[in-house]
Parts: C-alpha cells; sequence; structure tokens
C-alpha cells in the first residue's frame, strides 16, 4: 500500500492563460520567423476579404445604378442587313407599341440620312467627328431617365424651329461646354442654335454621340421622314417580360422577326454576373495562397518541433504529459494563424476601404469575409499544427534530453 | 515548515525510514543490432534526506540509470518504485503527474528556456502541478531567494552567468519541494569555482532536507558525499554507504 490517493497523480489541467503562455513562447523568442510565417496566411486572407468586400462594394454600386435607371425600360430597332429588313421601323410603330397596356411612355428617335453636324460651316464635310444627327420626340429625357448639363432640352417651342439639344459627346468633341454667350451649329444647310447640352446617357450611350433636333425641324430643315429607327419604351415594372415578348409583332405586324428588342439594363446585370465570376476566380487565388501559408505554418511548426526538443524534454521532465505538449504546439500554431488571420483581415478591410474610396463606393464588407476569413485561418492553423503537435508529443523524453 | 521539507509520501521502511527511491534488479537492454545492455540487474534504494553520488566513467550506464529513476525511461526488467509507486504500472499520463509532484531534475546543460526569466523559468517548475501562476511565482521568489539569487529574479537566463544559470535550474527543480531531485552532471558545465559552489548548495539543501541523488562521472565530487555508489559496465561495483 502507498500512502498516496489516487487524485495525487491525476494529470493537471493547464489554465488558460498558462496555454496561452506556453504556446507563445515559440512567438516571442523566435519573432521574424513567427511575423513572416503568418504572413503567409495574412495574404491569403487579406486578399479573401479584399476580393469580397470589394466585390460587395462594386456590386452595391452597380444596384444603385440598376435601381436608379430602373430595369424597365427597352429598345425597339429595325434589323438591319441580309434578311434582316431595312433599318426602318414602319411608321405606324410608335403608336401601336403606344397601346399595349403597360407601357407607360414610348419615344421615337429617327436618324436624319445624309446630314451631318460641324462646329462652323468651314469645317470639311468629311470631319463629322463621328456626330450623328437624330430626330427626337420632345418627351426622350423622360422616358430614359436622361438630365441636362447645361440649357434645357427640347419643348413643344423648339421643336419646330432650328434648335439643337448636344449629346455630352458630341458637345465635348466640338468643343462646348457652355451656352453662354449663345452658340451655334452648321446643321445639314443652316445654322442651328445650341438650346442644351446633355449628361451623359447611362442606359443609350449612342444618343451622347448625338446631335439631337425637334421632329418637326427635321422635317422642315433636313427633308427628314420622321420614320423612326429606334423606339424607347417604359413599361410597367411587373410586365416588362410580357410587353418584350409582343413587342416585335406589335411594331412591324408583317415582319416581326425583323424587329430586334432590347432592355439595356441587361449589360449592367451581365456586367455583375461578370463581376461574380472574377470574383470566384479571385477567391480561388485567394484561397491557394492561404493554403501555401497553412503549409508555410506547417513548416515552421515542424522545424519548429525539431530545434525545441531540448524544451520538449525538459517540458516532460517537469511533468507535462505527452497531451500538455501536443496543445502547447498545436496552440502556438493557432496563435500564428489567428495573428496572420487578424492582421489579414485588417489589411483586407484597408484595401477595400481604399479602394472603395477611390471609386467613390459605400464601402461593404460583408460578415461572410471577415468571420468567415479568421475561421479559414483557425481552420488552416488547425490542420498546419496537428502533425508537428502530435510529433512532438510522441517524441521519447531521453531521446529528447539527450540530443540536446 | 522550510521551503524544502515535504511531508511524508513514501511507505516507511523498516525502522521507521522512507524509502523515496527503489530499484529491484532493474536492466535495461537497448533493442539495437546487437543489443547494448546499458544496465545489468541494479538494486538500490534511497533514502528521504538522503544525498547520494551515483559515479561512474562514460559508458558505465549512468545517463540510463538516471532516465529510469527520473521515470522518463523504463526499464526492461526489474522494478522502480518513486514516492511509493511502482512506475510500471502508472500510464503515461500518470508517470508525468509523478514527475511533476515528486521528482526535480538538474541537468548539465542548465534546460533554461532562453526568452524567460529567472522567476518565470522556475514557476515553470511548477506548470504542471495546476498552480495558479500568482503561486508558482511566490514560491518561486522563495526558491529563488534561497540559491541566493534574490537580485536576480528578473534577469533573463540568457543574461546569468554559468553558475547563476545552474542555481536557477536547482531552484527549478526544488521549488516544488519534490521527494527527490536527480541531478545529471550538474558541475559538468561550470568552471571548478561555480562547480564548487554549486556542490556546497547541493550539500546545504541536504541538510535542510532535501533528498538528491547526483549523477557524476567525478569521483573527487562523489568523495564529499556521505554516499556514493559506483557503476561499471551497468552494474553496481560498490556503494559506500550501505551496510552490507
Amino acid at each position: 500500500m502507498t500512502s498516496d490517493t489516487a487524485s495525487d497523480l491525476r494529470p493537471s489541467k493547464l489554465h488558460v492563460a498558462d496555454i496561452a503562455r506556453t504556446a507563445s513562447v515559440g512567438l516571442r523568442t523566435r519573432k521574424l520567423r513567427a511575423a513572416l510565417s503568418a504572413l503567409g496566411i495574412m495574404i491569403g486572407i487579406a486578399s479573401m476579404v479584399a476580393v469580397l468586400g470589394l466585390s460587395e462594394s462594386s456590386k452595391s454600386d452597380l444596384l444603385a445604378q440598376l435601381d436608379r435607371l430602373g430595369t424597365n425600360l427597352l429598345t425597339v430597332q429595325a434589323g438591319q442587313g441580309f434578311g434582316r429588313g431595312s433599318g426602318e421601323l414602319p411608321e405606324t410603330a410608335t403608336e401601336m407599341i403606344a397601346r399595349i397596356g403597360p407601357v407607360e411612355t414610348t419615344s421615337a428617335v429617327s436618324a436624319v440620312d445624309g446630314a451631318n453636324a460641324y462646329r462652323s460651316d468651314y469645317i470639311p464635310s468629311g470631319q463629322t467627328g463621328g456626330i450623328t444627327v437624330q430626330a427626337v420626340d420632345i418627351n426622350l429625357l423622360d422616358t430614359l431617365g436622361g438630365s441636362v448639363a447645361e440649357g434645357r432640352f427640347h419643348d413643344e417651342a423648339s421643336a419646330p424651329y432650328p434648335t439643337v439639344v448636344l449629346g455630352s459627346v458630341a458637345a465635348e468633341r466640338m468643343g462646348i461646354t457652355d451656352l453662354d454667350p449663345a452658340v451655334q451649329v452648321w446643321l445639314g444647310d443652316s445654322w442651328f442654335s445650341v438650346i442644351g447640352i446633355l449628361d451623359e446617357f447611362e442606359l443609350s450611350a449612342d444618343l451622347d454621340r448625338a446631335a439631337m433636333v425637334g421632329m418637326e425641324a427635321a422635317a422642315t430643315y433636313l427633308d427628314d421622314d420622321n420614320v423612326p429607327t429606334s423606339i424607347y419604351v417604359r413599361t410597367n415594372p411587373r410586365y416588362v417580360e410580357d410587353v418584350m415578348g409582343v413587342l416585335g409583332a406589335t411594331a412591324n405586324p408583317e415582319a416581326p422577326e425583323e424587329i430586334e428588342v432590347d432592355r439595356p439594363s441587361d449589360a449592367l446585370e451581365a456586367r455583375e454576373a461578370a463581376d461574380d465570376a472574377f470574383t470566384a476566380l479571385f477567391l480561388g487565388l485567394g484561397a491557394v495562397a492561404l493554403l501555401v501559408g497553412g503549409v508555410g505554418i506547417a513548416n515552421v511548426m515542424v522545424i519548429s518541433v525539431l530545434e525545441r526538443r531540448a524544451e520538449i524534454g525538459l517540458r516532460r521532465a517537469l511533468g507535462a504529459t505527452k497531451r500538455h505538449v501536443a496543445t502547447q504546439f498545436l496552440g502556438e500554431a493557432l496563435l500564428l494563424a489567428t495573428v496572420g488571420g487578424v492582421g489579414g483581415v485588417a489589411l483586407g478591410v484597408f484595401v477595400t476601404g481604399l479602394y472603395a474610396n477611390f471609386k467613390g463606393w459605400d464601402i461593404l464588407i460583408p460578415t461572410l469575409a471577415w468571420a468567415g476569413g479568421l475561421a479559414a485561418a483557425l481552420g488552416i492553423g488547425a490542420v498546419a499544427g496537428l502533425y508537428p503537435a502530435v510529433r512532438a508529443a510522441r517524441m521519447s523524453p531521453t531521446e529528447a534530453l539527450r540530443t540536446s | 515548515m522550510s521551503l524544502l521539507t515535504r511531508p511524508r509520501t513514501g511507505p516507511p521502511a523498516a525502522g521507521g525510514v522512507e524509502i523515496v527511491l527503489s530499484l529491484e534488479d532493474v536492466t535495461k537492454i537497448y533493442p539495437t543490432t546487437p543489443p547494448v545492455r546499458a544496465l545489468g540487474g541494479v538494486t538500490f534504494q534511497v533514502e528521504r534526506g538522503e544525498l547520494v553520488a551515483v559515479v561512474g566513467p562514460s559508458g558505465s550506464g549512468k545517463s540510463t540509470l538516471l532516465h529510469i529513476m527520473g521515470t522518463l525511461d523504463l526499464p526492461t526488467d526489474g522494478r522502480v518504485m518513486v514516492a511509493g509507486r511502482d512506475i510500471g504500472e502508472l500510464s503515461d499520463a500518470k508517470t508525468s503527474a509523478l514527475r511533476a509532484r515528486h521528482i526535480g531534475f538538474v541537468f548539465q546543460q542548465f534546460h533554461l528556456l532562453s526568452g524567460y526569466t529567472a522567476l518565470d523559468n522556475v514557476a515553470d517548475g511548477l506548470l504542471y502541478t495546476g498552480m495558479a501562476l500568482t503561486g508558482r511565482r511566490e514560491l518561486a521568489v522563495a526558491a529563488l531567494d534561497r540559491v541566493g539569487l534574490a537580485d536576480r529574479l528578473d534577469h533573463v537566463a540568457t543574461k546569468l552567468s554559468g553558475g547563476e544559470r545552474q542555481r536557477v535550474a536547482i531552484a527549478r527543480a526544488l521549488v516544488g519541494r519534490p521527494s527527490i531531485v536527480l541531478a545529471d552532471e550538474p558541475t559538468g558545465n561550470l568552471d571548478s569555482k561555480s562547480g564548487d559552489s554549486i556542490v556546497a548548495l547541493l550539500e546545504e539543501l541536504n541538510a535542510e532536507g532535501a533528498t538528491i541523488v547526483v549523477i557524476t562521472h567525478d569521483r573527487e565530487i562523489a568523495s564529499h558525499f556521505p554516499r556514493a555508489v559506483h557503476l561499471r559496465d551497468g552494474l553496481i561495483e560498490a556503494d559506500t554507504g550501505r551496510p552490507g
């Protein structure tokens, strides 16, 4: 019999603070190595957080743009080319489309053939600057959701007279930035007074390069037939698909297949989808960086276990169980990964903030990005630390002490 | 109660003497090719309060004996009792707990943690006993004071002289008031002056009640001690302290 009680030899449990202290020994005594191995994880986490943050921030910007512009704008154009028709819509198309129930507004645009706009009548006729002349309805700006930068748009008073409103690109190419003093441009064979300059159209960039005249003035001064080449249609947002389905047959009942119906906001949505694809790609790259960081930590830990045999032997001599030793080295790997993870999240947020600020976006860091980033760091740390920890625990104390 | 006195833990032997370490016909054969017989049947006991030198030339089996006495290794055959427990019957975890509470080690290479202060190195001698940090530090201060390093508490281990490092290691071995302290060539890395002072310290600590076994190849050191167990080729050649 012995005088010891059974509890006398119950292995002690380390306090959390002691686990943290022993786990941080390696980090405190080998600071540079710890910093470098944490850096691997940090770069991986930072890139993932930044990719998710930037994607979310840019998406919110895109969604705000979509919200502002609406997804209920449709364009109707006549097909061009072999078997696709003449490029003109029937004269009645605008009225017919306006009769479709959910259609809220329609606006016709007629390209004026043979007419070009010049800053003055001295400019050679070949130097058109890519500026087109379009006859437009006076409600075009409302239908497209456009806005005026200078002056005003056409109204009933201006439409019959030789007045012109310039798209943003057209004005820039002509060198016209303001309308005071009054400016005239040479259009067809007449001087037209510029009454307005528009802001950029976000959904119909071709009008940015247009010099827009009223339908009546086009007929009077430029011999235009006012036959629409494009019709812009705003519909009730709930019936956009339905309206799209009947627009072709309504615009041209004889040859509906010659009509092209577009939804300009689709381009923005496509951009969003493309952004998503890039996000997935960059996330994949971030994950690879993270994996490499994890391998770095595993590598450093394996070396650390070999180098610190004497310490392991000493701790075993001081009474550490295998579990204590494993906990110490696993804790060290987790600590490295946590330092890298926290640093990575901070860096990722900083980069996102910087870029979003530069782009004028709202800064959005999805919870998934930072919480997931930290969780991924810890997971990688645990996996990376497991093998070295088990190896340290299995080391024979006599071997460990002998090799020191 | 003195820093080094400890409640009785082992079974009292006949006549009321407490045996803290007992080896019975201990052999150790390393399974190399060919197998190496490091210990060939060693039997001896250490009583509480003894100061024993285990002396032998290189290759005599001293280190193997130290590891087996310190429960860091198991014998191939024979029985080892430490503080009344048969280590052959204990799990690895319980053997670790036995070391934490009953055995103190002093190594030739000191084995101090380089980034730690003297105080924390000594306090870590109690880390695996489950004691809280403040309690560990209080005892560590007392232990460092006892070995004459009261003014070196906050010195990082690497800034201390060899003799001072070994004193820190001795304080660490004694801070938990173990049943037995095993010192492996404690003067082996020291100049003769520091070595003498370490021997003197061990004698003082023994006088205060600590049970100490010193493993050494140095017969002169062994001659200072009341008992010397001479080892040669894995066998006890002579045991000066044991009657019969």
